[in-house]
């Protein structure tokens, strides 16, 4: 008797959880409501199964539960009810079925004005590329890829030149405009999904796939990668700006085809030297940092990450945190080098100046500090090198305690939460590892051992 | 008739005479049922406490901190590779195969008794090999129990030095060792049936088990291949499965391979894995419900057919695991056809299980309760399949919590609630004691409701579209902050049915010791293994004369027997109602 009242509890909990918890679909951003009906004629098909199955098997345990004298029946076979059995489940499953077949036919068919994007997935990164005026995408291969060159845009290819280029996680897309997303990956397999859009797919690489879909609501929707694509898979974040056509049409001129990439190229360092001098009052005529004035070392380090930091610091991306109080020195020094290509040819410079050996000033539990780095090195090499292909900036080379700083401020959402900052929410992601400042010593005491400590 | 040929001839039996060839060495298949039965068991509480540690780090973000990233994803991955072959398959198969089969049968033991003795042993050199992982530098492999190429040996992944390669190295030890048990499991129920137990007269128990093995059999070769030819990719540097690719910035030197052949591969074994551990428990589930409601099981042909039918469509379903995986989107109307066809025959074995019950005299016992239980799970998970099996209600939920859901309910739940049914069902013959009845019934109460209320929410986590495999969530902005309470919740029942587990570790060692000696037939069953002269039966299980068969085993309340059961042994009389016994031929 408790087993038949539990099982119809259960059913009635069951429903009572579909009907009133608050989780359920996100509102739908995207002309696939069909594939919501398609999940609705599911839910009512296997709901009703799933109550009257319970339902009759409790009844059965009340009514036939064994009591003194009773008897069951001998009763082995009953073709005719299991026939209707069988048509009644055959019709329930073509019910499902076919509207799932139809609305996956227009799935895999995309509409003839669909216009095209492609989103290119790599450890742990989205970028996006446009086929430009022309409408057509050069051809890329991933032996073509350099620093100059991230997307291996084929050089020779003329239909290539006019591409347009999305370095950044974050793509803007036309309202009500169908688009075909190109899926490409560099190394693992990826998947692009929107929650909004309903819609998924695998990146593959040597491989292209696709999905389509249609933007219904202006707004910002999340890309997630939903298949595991290694240690930092939960961290590979993506944005669709969905826009009026105005506004996309904006965005899409302020990013440089293939052409204009190439010939602005990572900046001319021995332009870059002039600006320096201003960065070397606090950060060291050699780029070897001065503590006293909470300025780091930063010769050596790479050009495109020093030319991205400089660029936040100059929008107010970084350094405007309330509590990023040494961060906020830097803005108005960049007033000095506000354009781009000056920004590009400073950072130039910097690379190219020798790495200083440096003091060291945290001393920390260095084995356990390497149990924590090996979560660290797929991105920022396992000999803290850093590796540009992921953005990941080299390690090695930096203060200690600078360092530190930084990572208490990934970890404390002081750096990394503004939405400018492209990659600043994944180490803010990781950062949660190091719930403890003794954490942050280990690891940075390790990293020490990898710079050649002076001890 | 096959059984003629083997069942009668005077078997050499390797009578066991030292302690060493009765317990360790044993060709006995009741010894090294319960050596299976031991090795999976523990190797699975492994995998209970691995899943215990990332549910902390996933219900409770910022408190636990025992588990980073790289551990993160060595722990999901081995907790899923353990529970489904190492667990499941090992326990349903070597497990209650080996027990089941011949006493079921009425056969003295397996027909290759040493055959079956090595099958135990590689068994636990796969094992060991498997558990070796966690002591390699880089520790075991955070692949995701798929093992999909290139990342699963590729930078960037947990565990690619020797991690990968003692996993593909200890499937590859398991797959021979189970080759060594299916090859006997099939021969003995082909040919080592007792005089008069025809196919149509052996328990659904022993269908079960047997036309899963076929699966095995013919599924686990595709693993294997694939565990071959990735370890060449990782070890040699051959291109099977790894395309042209870079590897954080490097281009590596690999070209030509493709990883959706691995995909292929992978769920052309994986799919009919799901029915490798699901036939066993269809097959005992329907013969623990059959004695308990003291009634036939309702529609016997129909329900070996369907498990036939099942296992047969099961090869031809694989890739909906692989709807958004970028093959061809055109295999989609494929797949989800042939996905949705399989749930005509396993829906009407939901409705025969339930149409036994109706009209029955249920007597409502520990085992009872769990098969009881497992209709329910196995509703709920059947019906969840239906949406991920039709491929476009599959788009938005696929590689969401909705996955975790289905498959635990389906694969996870239902097949350990048939174990538990099994093992209490069984205890009495295979111990000679009574289990705790109120120890049994505390446990089933605390796994059924404390896993309802597990994987219920998960699924509506997968709808909100929160997916699978994430260390952490961070601020993902459609996410709200409700779901994060709701992952609390669920990592609170896991601990509490985790710990409820220990109720039934306690009730059989406790019965092993002080519990009351059991009756033969306490359940008054009317198939063979209750029949044995001996409880726990002996070496050889049937004294000198092997039983004889005489109808099938469903002769529970035959109108006009004083009895409510005929045990399969008793000769026809005048209560037999004729063609009721599918067995006999006219």
């Amino acid at each position: 008797m408790v087993l038949a009242v539990a099982l119809i509890l259960l059913v009635v909990a069951s429903l009572a959880f579909h009907f009133l918890s608050p989780w359920y679909f996100t509102p739908l951003a995207s002309n696939w409501g069909l594939i919501d009906l398609t999940v609705n004629v599911t839910f009512i098909v296997t709901g009703l199964v799933f109550v009257a199955a319970n339902l009759f098997m409790a009844w059965c345990i009340i009514r036939y539960r064994h009591r003194a004298g009773h008897k069951a029946d001998y009763d082995p076979e009953n073709t005719k009810l299991e026939t209707w059995l069988t048509v009644g489940t055959s019709i329930g499953v073509v019910v499902m079925l076919a509207p799932g077949l139809v609305v996956w036919g227009q799935f895999v068919n995309v509409p003839d004005e669909a216009s095209e994007f492609e989103a290119v997935g790599q450890q742990w990164h989205w970028s996006y590329r446009f086929p430009g005026d022309d409408g057509e995408f050069g051809n890329v291969d991933i032996r073509h890829i350099t620093q100059e060159n991230p997307f291996g845009m084929d050089p020779d290819d003329p239909t290539g030149r006019d591409d347009i280029l999305i370095a950044s996680p974050i793509v803007h897309l036309p309202v009500d405009q169908p688009m075909r997303a190109w899926l490409r990956s560099r190394d693992v397999l990826h998947d692009f999904a929107i929650p909004q859009f309903r819609v998924k797919m695998d990146l593959v690489p040597g491989h292209v796939s696709y999905l389509w879909f249609t933007p219904t609501v202006v707004g910002e929707y999340e890309i997630l990668c939903e298949e595991l694509c290694g240690l930092a898979h939960h961290t590979m974040r993506g944005r669709v700006v969905v826009d009026e056509r105005a506004d996309f049409e904006a965005w899409l001129d302020s990013h440089p085809t293939y052409a204009e990439t190439m010939e602005r190229g990572l900046g001319d360092g021995e332009l870059g030297q002039a600006s320096y001098a201003l960065c070397g009052a606090c950060h060291g005529q050699a780029g070897q940092g001065m503590q006293i004035l909470n300025a780091p070392a930063i010769a050596g380090m790479d050009v495109e990450y020093t030319a991205r930091q400089l660029r936040y610091y100059r929008d107010g991306v970084r350094g405007t945190h309330p509590e990023d109080t040494v961060g906020a020195t830097m803005r108005p020094i960049m007033a000095a080098i506000p354009d781009d290509e000056a920004i590009q040819n400073v950072s130039a410079y910097i690379a190219s100046m020798p790495v200083q050996p440096l003091e060291e000033t945290i001393f920390g539990d260095v084995a356990r500090g390497e149990r924590i780095y090996g979560n660290c090195a797929a991105c920022h090499g396992a000999n803290g090198e850093g590796i540009w292909a992921v953005n990941a900036p080299a390690l090695v080379g930096l203060n200690d305690w600078y360092l530190a700083s930084q990572l208490r401020n990934f970890r404390d959402g002081i750096r990394g939460a503004h939405p400018g900052d492209l990659y600043g929410d994944q180490m803010m992601l990781m950062a949660d590892i190091l719930p403890s400042d003794d954490d942050v010593d280990d690891v940075v005491a390790y990293l020490n051992t990898l710079s050649g400590g002076t001890n | 008739m096959a059984y003629a040929a083997i069942a009668d001839r005077d078997q050499h039996l390797h009578d066991p005479d030292t302690f060493i060839t009765k317990y360790i060495w044993s060709q006995d298949h009741k010894v090294i049922a319960i050596q299976y039965a031991i090795t999976a068991i523990f190797v699975g509480v492994v995998a209970l406490v691995l899943s215990l540690l990332f549910r902390l780090q996933l219900g409770f973000p910022d408190t636990f901190n025992l588990v980073d990233p790289n551990q993160y994803y060595q722990y999901v991955t081995m907790h899923g590779m353990i529970m489904v072959i190492y667990l499941l398959t090992a326990l349903f198969l070597g497990g209650f195969g080996n027990y089941l089969i011949p006493l079921m049968c009425g056969a003295r033991d397996m027909v290759f008794p040493y055959m079956n003795m090595l099958s135990f042993w590689v068994y636990l050199l796969s094992v060991i090999v498997l558990l070796a992982s966690f002591f390699v530098p880089g520790g075991p492999t955070g692949a995701g129990w798929t093992l999909y190429p290139p990342q699963a040996i590729s930078e960037g992944t947990p565990g690619i030095g020797g991690g990968i390669v003692l996993m593909l190295v200890s499937l590859a030890i398991f797959i021979v060792a189970f080759t060594m048990g299916g090859l006997n499991y099939v021969t003995t129920v082909l040919q080592a049936r007792t005089r008069g137990m025809t196919l149509m007269r052996m328990p659904l128990a022993v269908w079960g088990i047997f036309v899963a093995t076929i699966l095995g059999l013919l599924a686990f070769p595709a693993l294997l291949v694939a565990a071959v030819m990735m370890t060449l990719d990782r070890v040699v540097g051959t291109s099977f499965f790894m395309p042209e690719m870079l590897s954080l910035g490097r281009e590596l030197d690999y070209g030509g391979g493709s990883p959706i052949l691995f995909q292929h591969l992978f769920w052309f074994f994986g799919h009919p894995e799901v029915y490798i551990v699901a036939l066993p428990a269809f097959g005992i589930v329907s013969d623990v419900l059959s004695v308990h409601a003291r009634k036939n099981i309702f529609g016997y042909r129909m329900m070996v057919w369907a498990i036939v039918l099942i296992g047969a469509l099961s090869f031809v379903v694989w890739a909906h695991h692989m709807y958004v995986s970028g093959m061809n989107p055109y295999f989609g109307f494929f797949f989800a056809t042939t996905t949705l066809i399989i749930a005509v025959p396993t829906a009407l074995k939901v409705y025969n299980w339930i149409l036994t019950l109706w009209r029955g005299d249920i007597h409502l016992r520990v085992p009872m309760l769990f098969a009881i239980g497992f209709i329910f799970t196995f509703i709920h998970g059947g019906l969840t399949g239906l949406f991920l099996g039709n491929v476009t209600v599959d788009l938005p939920l696929s590689d969401t919590y909705f996955v975790v859901g289905h498959f635990h309910m389906v694969m996870g739940v239902s097949p350990v609630l048939v174990v538990f049914a099994a093992i209490y069902h069984w205890f009495p013959k295979i111990t000679g004691r009574m289990f705790n009845e109120t120890l049994g019934k505390a446990h089933f109460w605390l796994t059924l409701l404390g896993t309802y209320s597990i994987y219920l929410p998960m699924h509506y986590l997968g709808i909100l579209g929160v997916p699978r495999r994430y260390y952490a969530y961070g601020d993902t902005e459609f996410i709200p902050a409700s779901a994060q309470t709701l992952n609390s919740g669920i990592t609170v029942a896991a601990l509490f049915v985790a710990a409820a587990q220990t109720l039934f570790f306690i009730n059989v060692i406790w019965s092993l010791w002080k519990g009351p000696k059991a009756d033969p037939n306490p359940w008054r069953a009317t198939t063979l293994e209750w029949m044995t002269p001996d409880t726990p039966p002996k070496h050889g299980n049937w004294g000198a004369e092997l039983p004889e068969v005489h109808r099938w085993p469903y002769d529970y309340s035959v109108p006009g027997e004083s009895e409510d059961y005929i045990p399969q042994t008793e000769p026809p009389h005048k209560g037999v109602i004729a063609g009721r016994d599918h067995g006999v031929h006219h």
